[in-house]
């Protein structure tokens, strides 16, 4: 490939859209750029000199003294310092130990790390292969969810071209090191991105946490030290060695260094990825790089973090994009997911659903997730039916903070987040749910009521698609609902041409 | 050892640097409440029960696993932390049967136990249970879903004590279960039926399919003879579920109650443990002059019998023919004992009391069934079930003046006493071997090598200039290391015992629960029982098998000679491959 091609396929994917304005592309360096299939097409651009001036010019130490001054943290989630990962790892003695490549990403509308093994997948096998070298190891393992063929298949294509180029193998390029790594496919358990559950699904045994200490880098994979880092992380590791850790330390602000991937979801104008660089504010990414809320609605609120983090209300819009930032607003930085949630969503159906994800996502091993969750999505289901008693707000409360304190993982430590931060920002909506039974969003079907207005010219459509017969009329009258018929179902509404059928959610008194 | 200083509630304390914070604690006399964690078994930090407040860390602190290390601040009973183990319990309890009074396992509940310590006094979360499930496929051990709280015991103890793995966690979050293998019935499984799984659970999940009813009716039955017999293990053992300190030997007491529960005869298995020597330390002799495989493996322990079957198939040559005391015991009451007293063998009734489940299954087997088909054993009754008969007729078991066994088939050895513990039948074999073999005493009948509790065991004596050598194994996961040893090197031993159980029958799968504060299959409480045994050997005047007079006459009287005609009709078997689910018939086989 020509230098000129090249150049070319970059000014037509990044043209001058807005949406690229404000990005910087580190970890989606080569996405949607390169052949992903093409070992010359990464090697073209600039891939594996990091690799090769590692084995010539460096030691193990200088690597990981580069990652630790980049100020890297792992971008899996909890924002660890990588070097002192790494550090630790190789200050180990033994005989055998483990690279490990997270690939099990899980939070429902994320896809950072799909797209970068899809896009960019030798950057994958070069991050590993350096890891390796620095903390002396022999053998990598990607665990890759099943559910990314296209992934799978693309990686192992780019591990047998790196194998035979001898980027991976024996003497890797004539040094004395030698690597090699192999794909273990998960089965689609979202705990099984818990790194201890991860290692334990490798193994062949259930999925399921272990207690720590002892952490992974002194007994991990088959109780050797391994050194795990989530994919995006290892994305990041070529660049860091090739431009410098001054460079990457440079990007970014505070303690969180570099960029992050995130996945725009939700009520936003453009849905993707955008890797942004540290520090950047919420409402930048969200109406600058996302383009805004569609269709004229508020915004509401924006989740960060996947089914593990908080609700950030609009008043915390100027909350800067890093580690501390959003735990200190009551959210964490997660895996990158950003789902973005307009005025007509109700905040209690939100948890509810992060919840119903956690709760059967639960491995079963320790009882504060395995029992509370499912007590705490019983009450919330309870409250959304319009059964809510007096003292399912505080109850929810104190189930959510011993959870997160007593859970074995991170599964159940993050579970209640959506729950305590929807309450901690919108109380006065679990309260009218609670006290009102009244959703005044109108989302909570079995707090709604359907009933016929003036603009009905008795065509019967309602009539005829109600399953219960609860609608009543003679032909060319006014329709009447009968709502101790109802079941709420909504076919009416759909069904009705003339808007004559209204949705609302009336509090109980005023009935 | 290196020593650290930390803080536990506010106190200074310098403790060993390599333990986890639970046994800091537990050094400066703190007991913190617990739940899943053992100390033979992997700790697994998941019933979260045990948690504390650590100064610095964010959330609280599984002490069952987490390291002290210099310096730390423990807070083991802050009012958070009490609050938290509350709002744990109730969740535990909210999937848990309200039936504590219908329950068998009233009043020897740990889980019970563990709600009045933690003092739930309100609940607060309740909402839907855990489905229904009672899984009663085998003759030995009851499934109970609905009353398992998922503490992993069952599973760690079947894998890592006895290397079988017959249960394990299926599905996940709150629909999680513990099943035999492809959500199979444990009859169908390959299950040995050891009950050690029994004996870890805190709760009524796993116990011993109760026959205490059906016993209760048949002591009522005017019209048959009631025929008990008691395993040496079981009276020293049955104490402790009266409050009496382990390894109190209660032989006479048990026969007492027995009578007073109604049977009509009271015999000892030991007689036939005695009877079971005199075969086996024959059929020993034999195989080593050359009639059949060396080495001989004990056939006594039901457990070992049904995992032979199923991992060991390849050494069905190399197990005694010889039935289990309890099998000879019923052979020999509904024969010979039945022409004595006039009676035909349809009239009896065997009830077997047993520190084992898998007994329970070992009666069923239809090869040991009388010529007519009936079962030799009608019925088995754990140590457990009996103490609750006991006190469920109303006698007074402490104060009981105490009886001796019946005649003839309640007279036995020393030797036979401590077949209850592991190397004993090894020990009572050898006895008797020797002096069979030489016609001269045995010196020291102390055979040392084979006692104590490890796992596995060797020794050697000479027998006419010829070195025996001998091993014993007790739980399954030591004899599987054992076998493989052996099957590697055929001539390493000539006889090896092995029980299923860790410890022996004293530490079986029937045995009473240990006391709340004591931990299932203590070490301690083991030891108290295997002392009470080796001390009724020494305390008896008779040490030898063969030199039991009643032994000698049933032999006179009824059945000729040891291996005799009589002798391979009424005590010996065979055995035949199994394939439970999840072993794999080979084409061959058929």
């Amino acid at each position: 490939m020509e230098k000129q091609k090249f150049t070319d396929r970059f000014s037509t994917v990044f043209a001058d859209q807005n949406f690229f304005k404000k990005q910087k592309r580190i970890a989606l360096k080569n996405c949607g750029l390169i052949d992903p299939e093409n070992i010359d097409d990464y090697i073209f651009a600039n891939g594996y000199t990091a690799l090769a001036t590692v084995l010539s010019e460096m030691t193990p130490e200088d690597v990981i003294k580069s990652v630790k001054d980049s100020g890297l943290r792992g971008r899996g989630g909890a924002g660890f310092p990588t070097g002192i990962k790494w550090e630790s790892t190789a200050k180990q003695v033994n005989d055998e130990k483990f690279v490990v490549c997270n690939a099990d990403e899980g939070d429902p509308g994320a896809f950072m790390d799909r797209s970068v093994i899809e896009g960019d997948p030798h950057a994958i096998v070069e991050g590993m292969a350096i890891g390796a070298y620095a903390i002396g190891a022999k053998k990598g393992v990607v665990y890759l969810r099943a559910e990314y063929p296209l992934a799978i298949k693309r990686l192992q294509k780019a591990i047998e071209d790196a194998r035979k180029a001898n980027f991976l193998g024996k003497n890797i390029l004539g040094s004395s090191f030698s690597f090699d790594m192999e794909i273990r496919l998960g089965a689609g358990a979202f705990v099984c991105g818990e790194e201890t559950a991860l290692m334990n699904s490798i193994e062949g045994k259930r999925g399921m946490p272990r207690t720590r200490p002892p952490f992974p880098s002194v007994s991990g994979l088959f109780d050797k030290p391994t050194l795990l880092n989530n994919v995006e992380t290892w994305a990041n590791i070529s660049s860091i060695i090739v431009n410098g850790a001054e460079w990457f330390s440079s990007i970014g602000v505070g303690k969180s260094k570099g960029t992050k991937v995130f996945a725009l979801a939700g009520k936003i104008t453009n849905t993707g990825l955008a890797e942004i660089p540290m520090g950047m504010t919420l409402r930048e990414i969200i109406y600058d790089v996302g383009g805004g809320i569609p269709n004229g609605k508020k915004f509401k609120a924006v989740q960060t973090g996947g089914p593990s983090g908080g609700c950030l209300t609009e008043s915390m819009l100027d909350t800067t994009i890093d580690y501390e930032s959003l735990t200190k607003a009551g959210s964490i930085m997660g895996s990158g997911g950003m789902i973005v949630i307009d005025e007509d969503a109700c905040m209690v159906n939100i948890a509810k659903f992060f919840l119903e994800f956690t709760q059967s996502e639960s491995c079963g091993k320790c009882v504060p997730c395995r029992e509370g969750i499912k007590r705490m999505l019983e009450i919330l289901t309870r409250i959304t039916d319009g059964e809510g008693q007096t003292g399912d707000i505080e109850k929810l409360e104190e189930l959510g903070n011993m959870i997160k304190k007593a859970s074995l993982c991170g599964l159940g430590q993050s579970a209640p987040n959506p729950v305590l931060s929807t309450i901690k920002n919108f109380r006065e909506e679990y309260e009218d749910h609670v006290n009102n039974k009244r959703c005044k969003c109108v989302v909570c079907e079995k707090l709604i009521t359907y009933t016929i207005n003036d603009k009905c010219i008795g065509c019967s459509a309602c009539r005829r698609s109600c399953p219960v017969g609860a609608i009543a009329g003679l032909p060319k009258e006014k329709h009447t609902i009968h709502e101790d018929l109802c079941i709420k179902c909504g076919k009416c509404f759909r069904s009705c041409k003339f808007h004559a059928i209204d949705k609302t959610s009336i509090a109980k008194e005023q009935k | 050892m290196s020593t650290i200083k930390v803080f536990i509630n506010d106190k200074e304390y310098t403790v060993e640097s390599d333990i986890t914070i639970m046994q800091a604690c537990d050094t400066i006399g703190i007991k913190i409440p617990r739940l899943c964690y053992h100390p033979k078994l992997a700790i697994s930090s998941g019933c979260r029960i045990c948690i504390v407040e650590v100064e610095g860390m964010r959330n609280f602190v599984a002490s069952c696993s987490y390291p002290v290390n210099e310096g730390m601040k423990i807070h083991t009973n802050t009012d958070e932390i009490r609050k938290a183990r509350k709002d744990i319990l109730e969740l535990i309890l909210d999937n848990h049967p309200k039936d504590c009074n219908a329950c068998v396992r009233d009043e020897v509940c740990e889980l019970q136990q563990l709600a009045s310590t933690i003092g739930l006094r309100e609940r607060k979360f309740e909402g839907v249970k855990r489905e229904k499930y009672v899984d009663d496929s085998s003759p030995s051990i009851v499934n109970n879903h609905e009353k398992c709280i998922l503490c992993g015991r069952c599973v760690k103890v079947c894998a890592q004590i006895q290397n079988i793995s017959a249960i394990d966690y299926a599905n996940r979050g709150f629909n999680t279960v513990i099943v035999p293998a492809f959500n199979d019935k444990i009859a169908n499984s390959i299950c040995t039926l050891c009950g050690q799984c029994v004996n870890v659970c805190p709760t009524a999940a796993l116990t011993e399919k109760n026959y205490t009813q059906d016993v209760f009716k048949i002591l009522n039955d005017k019209t048959k003879i009631k025929v008990a017999q008691v395993a040496p293990s079981v009276r020293v053992a049955i104490g402790e579920a009266f409050g009496i300190p382990a390894g109190s030997n209660m032989e006479r007491e048990i026969a007492h109650a027995l009578k007073l529960l109604g049977f009509d005869y009271v015999f000892d298995s030991q007689f036939s443990a005695d009877l079971t020597i005199m075969e086996e330390a024959n059929e020993f002799l034999e195989r080593l002059n050359g009639k059949g495989k060396l080495p001989m493996i004990t056939s006594c322990s039901s457990g070992w019998m049904k995992a032979m079957e199923q991992f060991h198939p390849d050494l069905i040559d190399n197990v005694s023919t010889c039935k289990s005391p309890m099998s000879m015991m019923s052979s020999i009451v509904k024969s010979y004992f039945a022409d004595k007293i006039g009676k035909k063998s349809t009239d009896i009734i065997n009830v077997a009391i047993m520190c084992c489940v898998a007994k329970k299954y070992e009666a069923q087997r239809p090869e040991l069934a009388m010529e007519d088909g009936a079962h030799a054993t009608d019925y088995v009754i754990t140590t457990r079930e009996l103490a609750w008969m006991i006190k469920s007729a109303g006698i007074d078991f402490k104060n009981l003046k105490g009886q001796d066994f019946d005649a003839p088939l309640g007279l036995s050895t020393g030797a036979a006493t401590i077949f209850g513990v592991t190397g004993g039948v090894m020990e009572a074999a050898i006895r008797t071997a020797y002096e069979l073999a030489t016609n001269k005493p045995l010196e020291n009948i102390d055979i040392t090598s084979v006692r104590g509790n490890e796992g596995i065991k060797e020794g050697s004596i000479e027998i006419n200039g010829q070195e025996i050598r001998v091993a014993v194994a007790s739980g399954l996961g030591n004899a599987h290391k054992l076998l493989e040893a052996a099957k590697k090197d055929p001539n390493k031993y000539h006889f090896i015992e092995i029980m299923a159980c860790p410890g022996g029958c004293i530490g079986g799968g029937g045995q009473p629960y240990a006391g709340i504060r004591d931990l299932p299959f203590d070490p301690k409480l083991v030891n108290e029982r295997a002392k009470a045994l080796y001390k009724a050997d020494e305390l008896n005047k008779i040490r030898r098998s063969h030199e039991n007079p009643a032994i000698i006459k049933l032999y006179e009287d009824f059945l000729g000679k040891p291996l005799g005609e009589k002798s391979h009709k009424y005590l010996h078997t065979h055995y035949k491959q199994k394939f439970p689910k999840g072993i794999i018939r080979k084409s061959k086989e058929k």
